[in-house]
Formats: C-alpha cells, sequence, structure tokens
C-alpha cells in the first residue's frame, strides 16, 4: 500500500476506521523508517488498554519516535503504582501513563450526602491519584494523567451539573482540584480527556455495548483520536513538537491578491465575511506567537507588495511580528530552507500553511521532514487543521516561551549586520557581547531541564534529565554543573548553554554539554570551557573526557572536541570519547567578556 | 447483499485484522483455527464488521457465534431487518 495513503490516515482529521483495520500494515511500514527518540511508557490502565498501546504506537512511530511498552494487569493502575512490582521496577519507564476515567472513580456522593461530605470525597478521591504520582516518584519519570469524563447517564438530568450531588458537578469540581495539585509537581502532565469526550460527543465517546463486553472505557471509534492526542502530549514532553509556522500570504493572511488588488483592496479586518475570517486566523498566529512560537512568511509576490499588506490598519499581524519575511519570486522550498538557516531551527521543527495544494505538494515532495498541513484552499478551514493537528502542543508555558520569539527577531537583525564586517571575529566583537557562567542555581532549574530536553543540534550527548534527575544533578557534590547566560547589544539571550560534567577519580567525564540554536556561531562554546577548566583545575581535575553521541541531529557538534584540541581515545560506530589534558590549557575565549561577579 | 458478497468482505477483513493477505476464511473458520483469534482481536474484528456493514451486535448474540458461517447467517438477518 502507498505509504503516503497511510501516512495520511494518522494525521488530521484522522481516518478511525482505517487505522483500526489496518492496524499492522501501517505499522509494518512506519518500521522500515529510522527513528530519532526511543522511549519506554508504562500504561497503568483503570480498564482495558490493549488497542489504546496498538494505536499509540502508531502514532508515535509516525511522529519519529520508536516506543517500547509495558501495559499493566487489567485494571491495576492503582495498585501497580502503589505496591512492589519487579516487572515494572525492571521496565525503567521515561513515561507512565495512567488511562484512568470517571468509571475509577470510588468516592461516590449520595443523594443525602452533606455539603462537607461532598467536599471530603473530593479530596480522598484527589488523595488517591496524589499517592499514586508520590509512590511513582521511585521511577525518576514524566507522569501523564487522564483527567476525568463525564458519565453519559445524569441522574439528575441539568441539575447534575448544578447541584452538589451531581456526578457531573463531581467531576468539574475533581478536574480542577486534580490540576491545581498536579500543577504543584512538574513532571505530571494532565491528558484532557474531559476536552476530548466533548470534542468527539459523549454519545461517540462511550460505548456501553463495548464496555461491558471488553470493558474499554472509551469506543473503539474514539480509541486513536485518544491515542492521537496523547501522541501529542507525548511530542510536548520529549521535546518533539514544531516550534515555527510558515505562512503564505495572499488568500491565506488575507483574502485577494495584494499586487493585484493592493493594500485598499485586500480583505481584512471585519467589514465583510470573508474579512473576518481572515482577521481571526491572523490572531490565532498571533497567539501563537505570543506563546513561543516562531512566524515567518514564505509568499510569491514582490517584498514591497507583501510588507505593505501588513500595513493595512486592521492588520492583527505586523512585520515586527515575523522572525523571517520571504516574499520573491524563487521556489518556495528553497525560501523555506534559507528561513530554516536563518533563524536556526530544524526543517523538521517547521510547520508551513499555504492555500494553494500545489505548492504545498511542491514544498512535501522537496523538503519531506517539514510538516505540511493538508488546510485546503478555505481560510475557514485553517484553524482547525493547525490546532488539532497538534503541532505547537506544549508541555508548561514558561516565561522563557513567551520571550523567545523575540530573540529570534533580534538574530535577524544579527545578520543582517554581519554582512558589513570585514572578518567574522569582528562582527563578533561589534556584539559587545557578555556573559554570566556560573554553577548551577535554583532560580535557573526548570529552565535547565527544559534545555536538556529540547535541545537537539548543539548537544553533545543528547542525555535528557526529568525534573528529579535534574535535582539529584543539582544536590551532587561529585558534578561540575555550570550555565551561561548571553547578552548582546541587541538583547539578552537568557540561559543558553549547560555543562554537567562528573567527576571520578581525578578526571571529569562530560555527560552533557548543549547550547540552544539562538546562539549557534557566537563562539560561546569556548567561553564555557575556559569556565569548565577552572571548575576542574579548582577540582583538582587533571584530565578531562568528552563524548560524542550521534543522533539524527547533532552533526554539528561531531567533531567539537577536535577542534578544541582534545585526542580522539576512543571510537565506537559513529560515536567518540575524546581526552584533555588539564594542566597544558590556554584560555580560548577573546570575544565574549565573561562577567562572574 | 448477497451471501457471497458478504462472505468476500467479511474475509477482507479477516485479512487486515489478521494481517494475512492470503488467509482464506471458510464456513467453518473458528477461534482455534487462528492462532491469533484472542478475545481482544475478536472485538477487533467484531467492531470492524459492525463498523463496514452499519450493523451492531447484540451482546448475547456474540457468545452463541461458533463459527464464521453463523456469523455471516447473523449479519444477513440483520442486513434484511435493517
Amino acid at each position: 500500500m502507498d505509504s503516503k495513503e497511510l501516512l495520511k490516515w494518522l494525521s488530521y482529521p484522522i481516518d478511525s476506521k482505517n487505522i483500526l483495520r489496518k492496524r499492522k500494515t501501517i505499522k509494518k511500514n512506519l518500521l522500515s523508517r529510522n527513528f530519532s527518540y526511543k522511549v519506554k511508557i508504562a500504561i497503568l490502565g483503570g480498564s482495558t488498554t490493549s488497542e489504546i498501546k496498538n494505536i499509540l504506537e502508531l502514532f508515535l512511530l509516525k511522529n519519529d519516535i520508536k516506543p517500547y511498552f509495558y501495559e499493566s494487569k487489567y485494571g491495576q493502575y492503582y495498585e501497580e503504582a502503589l505496591f512492589e512490582n519487579k516487572n515494572l521496577d525492571e521496565f525503567k519507564p521515561d513515561i507512565i501513563y495512567i488511562h484512568s476515567t470517571h468509571l475509577n472513580i470510588s468516592n461516590h456522593v449520595e443523594i443525602n450526602c452533606t455539603a462537607s461530605e461532598v467536599d471530603c470525597a473530593i479530596e480522598r478521591e484527589v488523595d488517591k491519584y496524589s499517592s499514586i504520582w508520590r509512590a511513582l516518584d521511585r521511577f525518576n519519570c514524566n507522569i501523564i494523567q487522564n483527567n476525568f469524563d463525564y458519565p453519559v447517564d445524569r441522574n439528575l438530568g441539568n441539575l447534575d451539573g448544578y447541584d452538589i450531588h451531581g456526578k457531573v458537578h463531581f467531576i468539574n469540581r475533581l478536574n480542577l482540584e486534580l490540576s491545581d495539585c498536579a500543577r504543584k509537581n512538574n513532571n505530571i502532565f494532565i491528558h484532557d480527556i474531559n476536552y476530548l469526550a466533548s470534542q468527539i460527543g459523549l454519545t461517540n465517546w462511550f460505548d456501553r455495548s463495548l464496555w461491558y463486553q471488553a470493558k474499554y472505557a472509551v469506543s473503539m471509534d474514539s480509541i486513536p483520536k485518544l491515542a492521537f492526542n496523547l501522541s501529542k502530549l507525548i511530542n510536548a514532553i520529549i521535546g518533539n513538537s514544531k516550534k515555527c509556522l510558515v505562512l503564505d500570504l495572499d488568500n491565506t493572511c488575507w483574502g485577494g491578491v495584494i499586487g493585484d488588488d493592493g493594500i485598499c483592496g485586500i480583505d481584512i479586518g471585519v467589514d465583510t465575511t470573508t474579512a473576518n475570517v481572515y482577521t481571526d486566523f491572523q490572531k490565532y498566529a498571533k497567539n501563537l506567537k505570543d506563546r513561543g512560537i516562531i512566524l515567518c512568511v514564505c509568499s510569491k509576490n514582490d517584498l514591497k507588495n507583501a510588507k505593505e499588506g501588513f500595513e493595512h490598519p486592521d492588520s492583527v499581524l505586523t512585520l515586527s511580528d515575523f522572525s523571517s519575511f520571504k516574499a520573491n519570486w524563487r521556489p518556495k522550498y528553497e525560501n523555506i530552507l534559507s528561513i530554516a538557516n536563518e533563524v536556526n531551527i530544524g526543517i523538521d521543527s517547521m510547520v508551513f500553511v499555504d492555500d494553494n495544494p500545489v505548492e504545498r505538494e511542491i514544498v512535501m515532495d522537496k523538503v519531506p521532514s517539514i510538516s505540511v498541513p493538508n488546510v485546503g484552499s478555505d481560510v475557514i478551514n485553517f484553524i482547525d487543521h493547525i490546532d488539532k493537528g497538534g503541532y505547537f502542543e506544549l508541555p508548561n508555558l514558561s516565561s522563557d516561551d513567551i520571550d523567545r520569539s523575540v530573540y529570534y527577531q533580534d538574530n535577524k537583525q544579527r545578520l543582517e549586520q554581519q554582512a558589513v564586517f570585514k572578518s567574522y571575529d569582528n562582527f563578533l566583537l561589534s556584539l559587545d557581547m557578555e556573559s554570566e557562567i556560573k554553577t548551577f542555581s535554583n532560580l535557573y532549574i526548570d529552565r535547565i531541564t527544559q534545555l536538556t530536553n529540547k535541545t537537539n543540534q548543539f548537544n553533545l550527548t543528547t542525555k535528557r534529565y526529568n525534573a528529579s534527575e535534574m535535582d539529584s544533578v543539582y544536590h551532587s557534590d561529585t558534578h561540575i554543573k555550570i550555565y551561561g547566560r548571553l547578552k548582546d547589544k541587541f538583547g539578552d539571550n537568557g540561559l543558553v548553554s549547560v555543562i554537567i560534567g562528573n567527576i571520578v577519580d581525578s578526571a571529569c567525564h562530560v555527560d552533557v554539554w548543549l547550547m540552544s540554536c539562538r546562539v549557534l556561531q557566537r563562539k560561546m562554546e569556548l567561553a564555557m570551557l575556559d569556565e569548565l577548566i577552572n571548575h576542574c583545575k579548582k577540582r583538582k581535575v587533571l584530565e578531562l573526557f568528552g563524548y560524542y553521541y550521534k543522533s539524527s541531529k547533532n552533526e554539528m557538534v561531531s567533531s567539537m572536541y577536535m577542534g578544541f584540541g582534545f585526542e580522539l581515545v576512543k571510537r565506537d560506530g559513529l560515536d567518540t570519547v575524546w581526552r584533555l589534558n588539564i594542566s597544558s590549557y590556554e584560555k580560548k575565549n577573546k570575544l565574549i567578556e565573561v562577567l562572574n561577579g | 447483499m448477497d451471501r457471497e458478497y458478504m462472505f468476500n468482505s467479511v474475509q477482507e477483513i479477516f485479512r487486515d485484522i489478521f494481517d494475512d493477505k492470503e488467509l482464506i476464511v471458510t464456513n467453518g473458520t473458528n477461534s482455534d483455527e487462528i492462532e491469533d483469534w484472542d478475545s481482544l482481536n475478536h472485538i477487533n474484528l467484531v467492531s470492524a464488521i459492525e463498523k463496514e456493514f452499519n450493523i451492531r451486535f447484540a451482546l448475547g448474540e456474540l457468545l452463541s457465534l461458533k463459527d464464521v458461517g453463523t456469523m455471516i447467517d447473523l449479519m444477513l438477518e440483520k442486513f434484511k431487518n435493517k
């Protein structure tokens, strides 16, 4: 079967019927690829999970993730979490998914309960889950927890959501309390099946017959939708979500053709029906930008005309919202490659939206790693394709995400400056770079953990840390752990580089060396190396060992240690180990002022 | 819909679910003859049939099915009464 067709079934709007029926064919087809990620997922179910696991596997494979599964015995989510469990211990999960639903609620409200008894039942139910999470702490891993769906029947009718004795009321409060409790732990992620069930419709979400026959708490038809939703959350957790939205202009950002119709002729604003639709699409894109997604333009237009479109008084997006703006007559795939270069992200982190099916097809064909949702040609459907496609799912909102798109814009200014300098070092000097390179502090631990999970390119070992693993490094005496912040005349890049070294006897082994792609080519790594050596000397370390583990994305640093003058001591396939004698080291950074006062 | 057409469609469903393009299903085929035909795959099979023909089996009906032949007889009946 054509693998393009199979992939289409797994993209929004997903084809549940074919996915369920042809699951094995799809799996075989997907398994023939190479995978960037390997993830061990333990599913602890409050109901049957067999087909959920099977279909989740397909979506993960499609997203470049090879999953390995552990499945609890039927309905044993509570017992397997709380009590000794050798199999799960041996499995060492990266992610635990707790598939519980309203059918697993064990504290019920009787019709004669008092208000405080209702409070108490909710508290007991939330306690059940927080005790599960506490018990699972022993695995140091991420936990995905379903919230609660509504039951299909409601004894009290409309009163059910309003009166304190109603099940709907109970679930509404329970979900809020569960979220409050989950937010206190940064390794717990709520999988919102309550919203998912609303989206699908409760009547289709739950199948009584299937429940009694096979104890599936979700209808067969909904299982692929649940698995799809879950796969997006897993993407976000492991840092595999998309980062950049590339937009066409004519009939995408506004109605009409700016080159023909002019600024007065395009459809945007609130005056006509279609103008409203384009305005709302721009608002959606703007909201994405405000929470850290990079926006870019890729359009066949004269640059002057294209820019004029955003000077329209009703345009929600303005020129300053875009980190890269390509309007010319070159093929779009060429422009996409130069956008990737300019904002410094991988093509596989980009989503391209264009109303023209031919343009979409060519881009898909020439740069297959970019995501091109099949948005159709009617702007009214664009938001659904982007939103329900789940490309930009995020695990949490860090203040850094909110500032990020600003940095990428600064980067563009830097590139423009570069052109007028004699040498690259000259250019770098003109940036007046200042750096702070220090031992980890509590203030930055979240950001540091986040960086270890989403940095792919400049990352020597691609070693991921969850919050509790990072906590143990933070408190360890045998680790050198330094972060680097970088400022320049265009702005503050924030915390951009991390090194974690493990001291064994008189040698330091570099477990983590990474740098955010927003400061590549700034020679920041030299300043980091200087500081690392300083720390080594203070700790009487004599030798430094560097490790390079090849991934699909970190080719750019494959010879970093060689460039630093390390000697190669071991080669294992594409992985390499390097050594440096510290006593003969000379300071390398000459361009960045390091202020550690 | 005649019995032969329905039979062929059911065979296609069996081939997809058990991932065996050459699988031949007869009236007498039952769960003893197909290795992967366990209770979970049985549910997948029934769900796919229900979806394909837009019919639903009642709970008791599924328990009494002893082979593919009786299943198809039941399906034809449901189809007639639709």
